[in-house]
């Protein structure tokens, strides 16, 4: 049973959470011509973008009700209508994000009062929807974030009640740490049993790194709002993520869409049971190619698992996807020797992992020294954490920005299982350690000029 | 000349196999009858001779042919160096068409002179392949040349591919060491406790689990042939009081060639498995004291094995539990069978069957004696039959080299790697307990169960 300590530390030092209000505009990305807007100070606004424009390596459309301190003792509402009112003449987007943040949610303001009241007031914006999650700063992180802009917009956009359902069509919902890659990659897989998926929220469209022909002031793709009223269609609703429960439920509740949450979908038997549930819910069987795939699955991880074997990791990373990847691992037979996370997991979860810690990357480093180290996996943050502890970083979650491309990486499904696998295990095969040379005593000609010049001349070839 | 040389190799008395055998079959050799086109498998005598020399650490190996022999094969076995590294980089003179035409001796010899002022090695060997023998390469007066003209010893070593097996190659190169090398210089000093250990190629690292126990004693190792070598101490190796030879086939006749011309007595000796180490540390310290040691060596050895002895046991004891009852199949040559075979009925496994490519009619005896009479013991396993068996579930692990890795691999089978290329060092009482904690982490390791769950649409379907 894993037990969840919360450092005691007064002092986050090397924080590894980023904020919930980030996670919720990237939620709003993930939804075509959109554009999130941040109920904050402008500088709430313009570190969120910096780290993902510098991760997606993207422009990216964010906003700012730019707070000031009189407003903040007024009250924001102001603020939102006139920012609302510049996005809708400058961006045309069809969806505005709002998301509060720590200074908003502290002097409590009711947005969704005021929002009420200004979009009445405001009927010339009939084409635009405005969505308000709330996001603030000083509870959770980016998955938090994440999953309350998702069933906020499930409160607002999909449409109520019992509906027909459309044979064949389900909703998923993507975990807050599933790059557009790994959408795109299980997006396909749903596709690939005749099944057709209303993906909420879809990054594959909007932050997948494509040129667009014409500059784009909104989201540039992404889940069009027409698929997101359709959601309560669905045969089922498919979430990645015990943090998606949530939204799923509330899906459930406005159109009686039942739902299924996968832990993860990382790992061999982890997406054996998502693709169950889909030949279940096509009735068709699983096509050839996921068969193949499968079984390279199979090979790689016959192959591999010598190298993963009884090597230790490190790792820091939000619940879910601290879920996903040290279960893989222990899978393959590692020892997750110092586990990080940012909040207390759901109960339940089978993190391989005998303390897992909320705290920060110091604890990770104050973790990994004493329980021993071959692999750190953290966001790139954790740069210097990993010199320290004197182990190399594979570099995971969010932010991904000394590295180009974060966004393509895969790692759920059969073949992004794989590409882990084969990742983590190159990673292994570069840090095998030889038996430490045994120099024997009285060696014969150890002592003897040439013998030792021989030896200088042939460790420096070409000197 | 090579004939002769190779009729020689084969001419040993001091290997059983080849005393058990009758005077006809003798005079075709070692392998000569493995040797069957279309059904062969192994090396040639180059890689052999490659193998057998190329441990000597402060030395250039160039290799004296086309691309094949030298590109193909470099870098592929983990013996270590606990100093130069230059045994590792790879030379070879790379004929060309041109070279096969106009000969390659002036290549070679540029070559020569490259190495040399390049990388100032201790010894520079010069392995003939298969091309360069046919077209006629004088070689040796490439070499003597090279030696008066660079001042560095430059050896060739006479061993292409076509004159036979791996094992004919090991032999070869330990001829060449006999004639060219051992016996060239003198050490600086001499103790009573000198040994040479030969045949053991530091594979892995597993010199160095041995090495401590030996300092331990105070015995001095005065040269390794080759592992972890240095080429002046192979010099010098005609003044040790004794021999050991670790990899009896391959390198016997270089110890009756050393006890010959230098009077050094020697035993054949393992350092795999628990019983088998304690056994070469007493036949060395034996012979010490018989060479003129003094004659508390064998005491304070005997307390030595002791303290190992219990050390190892306790800790191998520990994983009983966790194998006991499990099924191994045995297939390798490389690591003496019967003294792993001891170890594993140790702690409770059961070796369903074993292999006895390499081993000799002594080593089948004691198998026979460990495993009953009904014991199964192997000579090659065709690939299919292999295959049958693993996936019948006939064993729990395969223990074998890497040829049939994949084999055991695709019908979900566990396999440890337990051949030169191996990764992980066997030898002496830490070597045995890091091979049973290898077999346990194997054996019970998380992939297993989920490599062999039915894919999803082949399970059982509710409702169907």
């Amino acid at each position: 049973m894993t037990d969840v300590e919360t450092a005691t530390k007064a002092c986050a030092i090397n924080p590894l959470k980023t904020s919930p209000a980030l996670g919720g505009a990237l939620a709003f990305l993930g939804v075509d011509r959109s554009l999130p807007l941040l109920h904050g100070s402008q500088g709430c606004t313009a570190f969120a973008l910096v780290l993902l424009v510098r991760h997606f390596r993207e422009a990216i459309p964010l906003q700012t009700t730019a707070m000031s301190e009189l407003s903040t003792i007024l009250g924001g509402a102001d603020n939102i209508e006139q920012a609302i009112g510049n996005i809708y003449d400058r961006a045309k987007p069809r969806l505005i994000g709002l998301c509060s943040t720590a200074l908003t949610e502290t002097r409590d303001e009711d947005v969704r009062g005021d929002l009420r009241s200004i979009m009445q007031r405001h009927p010339d914006w009939s084409d635009l929807s405005v969505v308000y999650a709330p996001t603030p700063d000083f509870a959770g992180s980016l998955e938090v974030g994440w999953a309350s802009a998702v069933q906020a917009m499930i409160d607002v956009l999909v449409e109520k009640g019992q509906r027909p359902r459309v044979l064949r069509q389900i909703n998923l919902l993507p975990a807050s740490y599933m790059t557009p890659a790994d959408v795109e990659a299980i997006r396909e897989v749903v596709e690939s049993f005749g099944l057709s998926a209303i993906v909420l929220p879809d990054l594959s469209g909007s932050l997948d790194g494509h040129v667009p022909d014409e500059y784009v002031p909104t989201s540039l793709g992404g889940t069009s709002l027409d698929d997101v009223a359709r959601m309560g269609e669905s045969q089922m609703t498919l979430a990645v993520g015990e943090h998606m429960r949530g939204a799923a439920e509330a899906l459930k509740r406005r159109t009686g869409v039942p739902f299924r949450v996968f832990d993860r979908l990382t790992g061999l038997e982890a997406f054996d049971t998502f693709v169950e549930t889909l030949i279940d819910l096509s009735g068709r069987p699983a096509p050839e190619r996921l068969r193949r795939d499968r079984s390279r699955l199979v090979d790689a991880m016959l192959d591999g698992h010598f190298y993963f074997t009884g090597r230790t990791v490190a790792i820091a990373a939000e619940p879910d996807h601290l879920l996903a990847v040290t279960r893989f691992l222990d899978d393959m037979g590692c020892r997750i020797s110092a586990a990080v996370t940012t909040k207390k997991l759901p109960s339940g979860a089978a993190v391989p992992c005998e303390n897992v810690v909320v705290g920060d990357l110091d604890d990770l480093e104050r973790l990994a020294s004493s329980g021993g180290c071959d692999l750190v996996i953290a966001d790139a943050h954790a740069e210097t954490t990993a010199v320290t502890i004197g182990a190399p970083l594979y570099r995971m979650g969010f932010p991904v920005f000394d590295r180009l491309g974060a966004g393509h990486r895969v790692s759920v499904g059969y073949r992004g299982t794989r590409e882990l696998l084969f990742t983590i295990g190159n990673i292994f095969i570069d840090g095998q350690t030889e038996l430490e040379p045994y120099l024997r005593q009285n060696r014969e000609g150890a002592n003897d000029a040439s013998v030792v010049n021989a030896k200088v001349a042939a460790g420096q070839p070409g000197s | 000349m090579l004939k002769q040389r190779i009729a020689e190799a084969f001419n040993e008395p001091g290997c059983a196999t080849n005393r058990a055998k009758s005077d006809e079959s003798r005079k075709r050799g070692c392998s000569s009858s493995a040797l069957v086109p279309g059904a062969a498998a192994g090396g040639c005598a180059f890689d052999g001779a490659k193998i057998a020399l190329q441990p000597i650490a402060d030395a250039a190996h160039l290799v004296h042919g086309p691309i094949a022999c030298e590109g193909n094969s470099w870098d592929s076995r983990h013996t270590a160096s606990s100093g130069p590294r230059l045994y590792r980089t790879s030379f070879t003179t790379d004929m060309s068409e041109l070279d096969v035409i106009h000969g390659g001796e002036k290549r070679l010899f540029r070559a020569i002179r490259e190495v040399a002022e390049r990388y100032q090695p201790a010894a520079i060997f010069v392995y003939v392949t298969c091309v360069p023998s046919l077209i006629g390469d004088d070689v040796d007066a490439v070499c003597d040349a090279a030696t008066t003209r660079f001042g560095l010893p430059v050896i060739p070593v006479n061993a292409p591919g076509f004159v036979g097996s791996k094992n004919l190659g090991n032999k070869l190169a330990g001829q060449v060491l006999l004639d060219r090398v051992v016996g060239t210089r003198e050490p600086e000093r001499t103790t009573p406790f000198d040994i040479n250990i030969i045949g053991e190629y530091n594979v892995a690292g597993e010199m160095w689990q041995v090495l401590p126990l030996l300092d331990q004693l105070g015995i001095r190792v005065l040269a390794s042939i080759t592992g972890d070598a240095r080429f002046h101490e192979i010099a010098c190796a005609h003044r040790a009081r004794v021999n050991m030879v670790v990899c009896s086939q391959a390198m016997a006749s270089f110890a009756r060639g050393m006890q010959e011309r230098y009077g050094i007595p020697y035993f054949e000796g393992s350092f795999y498995g628990i019983s088998d180490t304690s056994a070469a540390l007493r036949e060395i310290s034996r012979l010490l004291v018989e060479q003129g040691a003094p004659a508390d060596l064998i005491t304070r050895t005997e307390v030595l094995i002791c303290k190992e002895e219990s050390a190892a046991w306790m800790r191998i004891s520990a994983y009983r539990e966790r194998l006991q009852g499990k099924r191994v199949l045995l297939y390798t040559g490389g690591v003496k069978s019967w003294s792993v075979v001891s170890a594993l009925q140790e702690i409770g496994m059961t070796v369903i069957g074993t292999s006895v490519r390499k081993s000799t009619e002594d080593d089948k005896q004691r198998i026979k004696g460990l495993m009953g009479e009904e014991a199964t013991m192997f000579g090659q396993i065709p690939a299919k039959e292999l295959h049958r068996m693993l996936s019948n579930g006939e064993a729990d692990i395969l223990m074998s080299g890497g040829r049939t890795q994949f084999v055991a691999l695709k019908t979900k089978t566990p396999w440890l790697d337990i051949n030169q290329e191996r990764h992980h060092p066997y030898a002496g009482y830490d070597g045995m307990v890091a091979l049973v904690h290898q077999i346990d982490t194997t054996i019970n390791h998380p992939v297993w169960r989920q490599v062999r769950l039915p894919a999803p649409w082949d399970r059982p379907r509710a409702g169907q």
